[in-house]
């Protein structure tokens, strides 16, 4: 809230006028011996504590993912909580080295803010949740509603978009935190909620009677969701974008947490370029040569971390849909580790 | 050994020491000198490092951002706004909201306060306990706690629009807000606004008439029933002549809410509630410091003059202790002003919220912007300060200070 911001504000004033510029930040990381992520305040899935402070979800695990590619040791990240408002902030100050935290790749984003996005974690797209109890069975029935939405999010400037080109009335009601967002709408302040699809099973999780509550069929909005890094550091750009790739290129592989260790005697080319047997692509990234192994006994390959946080595996439950593989319906596709 | 009479310092470099190192002489104009050469080094080194960062991130220093369209939209805009507006529109709007909730924040914790700060040095064991008890618990808790919970006790408490509270079916109570009728001005309007501000100067002659007699000749004229008849007939005369200065145009439960009528949205509210409440209870304690400094004496004396209680300080203290009162009441205007920045917490589209917030996170130009609303707080501070001096200094005037 005002406090945080406040403080990331002054980060930034301070990150931006006091330290020269870094464009080392693998080194800062290794001299640090912790990477610092930014992630969500509590989105279950994709970034949340539990009662002991260990972070789980889908963001968080990109996060452990490159710690371990560099060091060896997924549980040397400092999750640094942020809220949609705060974040890019946090990343332009230096705050954070990579930002991990469910944020929409777009054009402005990509340009505006001085920082690059480096892939895709997961492909989702926004939609509506409103109480059972409206007997709405469509967005297209929500004129006139009241709206809560996270500020600072693309979801606030999709929302205007599509009720101006339905042209629906509504009433926003933009809040610093989800948990603020999701807290009104719940005391009756607003209809709907709304977020990425994603989103919103998460947070109906958190409601006191997620069974009274509807995500409508309407997807009003491409949310490619993945990690930033800030501009001016091409080292480390590569090294975050290989470290998502070689999950994904992982599982196409069917290199898993728990056949890692044989994969890695295979004489298969393929496999060996992966392991760092022949050549030395781990070493061209600034990292080791057996990046890939570390990366995949840490957190698993992309299909694992996925069941585990927000898949099959976990509560939220949410099918493959567009991240399966491209080999098997879905677009999650990673260029090839040679 | 004899002593030797010193001789005496030119004057002109005893007084050029004196007036660039004070009394340290030329030692602290040293020191100064040195001051001041650090300062413009740390100056220097920000400015050279930020542009160097900024360069280094690829970003550019401006301000033709203002110009692009927000594309976001907001809950309260006290002037027309949609969502293809710019970010200068946007900026208008959050300051207009932030004034808003400042204004009105500020008057009600000027009432509440002068209540409770002279409730607390009443008589009334009672009433001095309550007052103190209020001070004592809404001083003592955090100011986003209390902004939280009227928020959530506001909407917990209010029905939803369909079970709606409803005042001569016209005025609705729900937890959207509270919709009114909405004045629309008819052709009637500029003539009635003329007689209403005619009233107003006609009232203000006859008091000040009033007054002279009194002092002049000690003669109590009653003007009252002139002043009423005044301030009413003339604006209902302009009105039977020019006919009805507005229409209403009466809200209607439409789909999942009103449409029609003008809403009072429940963020503003819960807002404005918390910071006059929480800001009351320290003006509370200015205002009874302020006048427990005036001598006891003086009350004394109004009493023997066969004032009543509440004579005597309206007309005897409090004018004597808002010279006192005025300076940390100033201050505690500023807190309200500044502390409005908590509103996005609970949603309420303030400059803080919808500028540094929203509009800083989609266009990235965090230099800009923070500059932008620093130097808007700034100048609602001085602004305030200014007002509050100018009316001081009439109040030392008029005490013949």
């Amino acid at each position: 809230m005002k406090r945080a911001s406040l403080v990331f504000t002054l980060a930034l004033a301070a990150g931006l006028s006091s330290q020269a510029a870094t464009a080392q930040t693998l080194k800062t990381v290794k001299d640090r011996g912790m990477l610092s992520c930014g992630v969500g305040q509590g989105l279950p899935g994709f970034s949340s504590p539990d009662d002991k402070g260990n972070w789980t979800g889908i963001d968080v695990d990109v996060c452990r993912a490159i710690a371990a590619a560099i060091f060896n040791d997924a549980s040397k990240v400092k999750f640094v909580p942020l809220s949609a408002k705060d974040r890019f902030t946090a990343l332009q100050s230096g705050e954070i080295d990579v930002l991990s935290r469910n944020t929409t790749w777009t054009l402005s984003r990509d340009t505006s803010l001085g920082a690059n996005f480096t892939g895709v974690t997961y492909y989702d797209g926004q939609g509506f949740m409103v109480k059972k109890s409206l007997k709405v069975n469509s967005a297209l029935e929500l004129n006139s509603a009241s709206v809560c939405v996270q500020t600072g999010t693309t979801t606030e400037q999709n929302l205007a978009d599509y009720f101006k080109s339905n042209n629906m009335k509504y009433e926003v009601i933009a809040f610093g935190t989800a948990d603020e967002a999701v807290k009104a709408y719940e005391s009756g302040r607003c209809d709907v909620f709304t977020t990425d699809v994603s989103g919103l099973y998460a947070e109906r999780l958190k409601l006191a009677n997620p069974a009274d509550h509807a995500v409508l069929p309407e997807i009003i909005s491409k949310e490619p969701l993945g990690p930033m890094v800030r501009h001016g550091d091409d080292q480390w750009f590569d090294i975050v974008k290989w470290v998502l790739f070689a999950m994904v290129n992982a599982e196409e592989l069917g290199i898993t947490r728990k056949n890692v260790d044989e994969m890695a005697k295979s004489d298969k080319p393929e496999l060996r370029r992966v392991f760092g047997t022949e050549g030395n692509l781990g070493e061209q990234l600034g990292l080791t040569k057996d990046w890939v192994s570390r990366i995949v006994k840490a957190v698993g390959n992309y299909g694992e971390s996925f069941d585990r946080n927000v898949g099959a595996g976990s509560k939220l439950g949410i099918a493959r849909g567009l991240n399966q593989l491209w080999n098997k319906g879905g677009i999650q596709y990673a260029p090839p580790i040679r | 050994m004899s002593i030797e009479p010193r001789a005496p310092p030119r004057q002109f470099v005893a007084r050029l020491r004196h007036a660039l190192g004070g009394r340290a002489g030329w030692g602290g104009f040293a020191l100064q000198i040195l001051f001041v050469a650090a300062l413009a080094w740390i100056g220097y080194e920000i400015v050279a490092n930020t542009r160097a960062n900024l360069q280094s991130l690829g970003k550019t220093f401006g301000f033709e951002f203002l110009e692009n369209t927000a594309g976001f939209d907001v809950s309260q805009n006290l002037i027309p706004y949609s969502r293809s507006d710019t970010y200068t529109r946007v900026f208008l709007v959050g300051l207009l909201n932030t004034l808003l909730v400042a204004v009105i924040g500020i008057f009600f914790a000027t009432v509440i306060g002068f209540v409770i700060g002279l409730g607390r040095l009443s008589p009334n064991w009672l009433l001095s306990r309550i007052s103190g008890g209020y001070v004592e618990l809404v001083r003592n808790l955090p100011l986003l706690f209390q902004i939280l919970f009227w928020y959530l006790a506001v909407l917990a408490a209010l029905p939803n629009p369909r079970q709606s509270i409803s005042l001569f079916g016209s005025f609705f109570l729900s937890n959207r807000g509270f919709v009114i009728p909405k004045p629309i001005g008819e052709p009637g309007l500029e003539p009635f606004a003329l007689a209403v501000v005619a009233a107003i100067i006609g009232a203000l002659l006859l008091r000040r008439y009033a007054r002279r007699q009194l002092f002049d000749s000690g003669r109590m004229l009653t003007i009252w029933p002139y002043v009423l008849a005044l301030l009413i007939g003339l604006p209902l005369l302009a009105s039977l002549i020019f006919g009805a200065p507005v229409t209403f145009e009466f809200p209607e439960l439409k789909g999942f809410n009103f449409s029609g009528g003008s809403r009072v949205i429940p963020e503003f509210v819960a807002l404005t509630l918390a910071l006059s409440i929480y800001t009351a209870a320290f003006i509370a304690e200015i205002v009874r410091a302020g006048i427990l400094a005036v001598h006891k004496g003086q009350m004394e004396a109004g009493a023997s003059l066969g004032l009543s209680r509440g004579s005597t300080l309206r007309l005897i203290v409090v004018p004597q202790a808002l010279r006192v009162i005025l300076p940390p009441l100033t201050n505690q205007y500023l807190n309200l002003t500044k502390n409005s920045s908590l509103a996005v917490a609970i949603g309420y589209p303030d400059l803080f919220s919808v500028f540094a917030g929203t509009t800083l996170s989609q266009t990235g130009q965090a230099i800009e912007i923070l500059a932008i609303t620093m130097g808007v707080y700034l100048l609602i501070s001085l602004v305030t300060s200014a007002i509050m001096s100018f009316y001081g200094w009439r109040i030392s005037r008029s005490l013949g200070a």
